[in-house]
């Protein structure tokens, strides 16, 4: 139990450390760090690494960006199983449908409720 | 001081400081929140949901955290410290709708709001869907 969250610290920590050094070391901007990570995950997952690592670390795998590329490539492989090539094109985005829904309709709320306050 | 001695001058003055400091930071921000995710995925487990929607449920958790917190105004201020701590796990890209949604009311709820929740939400679905279809393409034909 307490094994399983040192491993989703060390893990989840690893990935953001690894961020860092190309946020501070690279001229790369955040935007492009969360697509290079959610791209790396599908790949990762692709090539049978990151289903190892999500048994291994829990949500240390499966909470940074790189977890969000994964359930895309789980999404589409359970699609295609299920219902043949059709997946190929319905399964990233039913494996995600919740996490984006749930963000875009909080970013109108937000923006109802919610003025930002001029940046210092 | 010359064309190329101003460059050199210039590289050297951006050359960012090696990062111990802002490493140290995302790494315990960073591992906090995925140790948060780990404990809301127990409970949800413990409440007897099949594991694939806690997995879900954990995304959208922490999505509502990070975006009522941007909101609030208190995420920014987390960011500064957290960098990539933040950024990384799934509270980065709640942040990354919900700041520009706020920060473009003004130009309308269409072309404002509308479209700017995508402005960075947008290169991350895009990408990362095409990804999932090239993939689901060699899973299809040779999986």
């Amino acid at each position: 139990m307490i094994a399983n969250y040192a491993l989703a610290f060390l893990v989840g920590g690893a990935f953001c450390v690894i961020a860092q050094l190309l946020i501070d070391k690279t001229n790369m901007t955040p935007a492009r760090i969360l697509v290079l990570y959610v791209c790396s995950g599908v790949a990762l997952t692709a090539i049978g690494l990151y289903e190892p690592l999500v048994d291994f670390a829990g949500s240390g795998a499966t909470v940074p960006l790189t977890g969000f590329g994964y359930a895309i490539a789980k999404g589409v492989e359970r699609a295609i199983d299920k219902s043949g090539a059709l997946g190929i094109v319905t399964g990233g985005l039913s494996a995600t449908a919740g996490g984006i829904t749930v963000a875009i309709c909080l970013g109108l709320i937000m923006s109802l409720i919610f003025s930002s306050k001029p940046k210092k | 001081m010359n064309k190329d001695e101003y460059k050199e001058y210039v590289k050297r003055r951006a050359k960012r400081s090696a990062s111990p400091k802002n490493c140290g930071f995302a790494f315990l921000i960073g591992g906090a929140i995925c140790t948060l995710g780990q404990a809301l995925h127990d409970l949800y487990m413990h409440l007897g949901i099949h594991e694939q929607d806690a997995s879900t449920l954990v995304s959208i958790s922490l999505i509502t955290l990070a975006g009522l917190l941007t909101g609030l105004g208190v995420f920014d201020k987390l960011a500064k410290i957290a960098g990539a701590g933040t950024l990384v796990p799934i509270t980065g890209f709640a942040n990354a709708v919900v700041s520009p949604a706020m920060d473009t009311k003004s130009e309308g709820y269409i072309f404002g709001v509308g479209a700017k929740v995508f402005t960075i939400a947008g290169p991350v679905i895009l990408y990362g869907l095409f990804s999932g279809v090239i993939y689901g393409i060699i899973y299809f034909l040779w999986g």
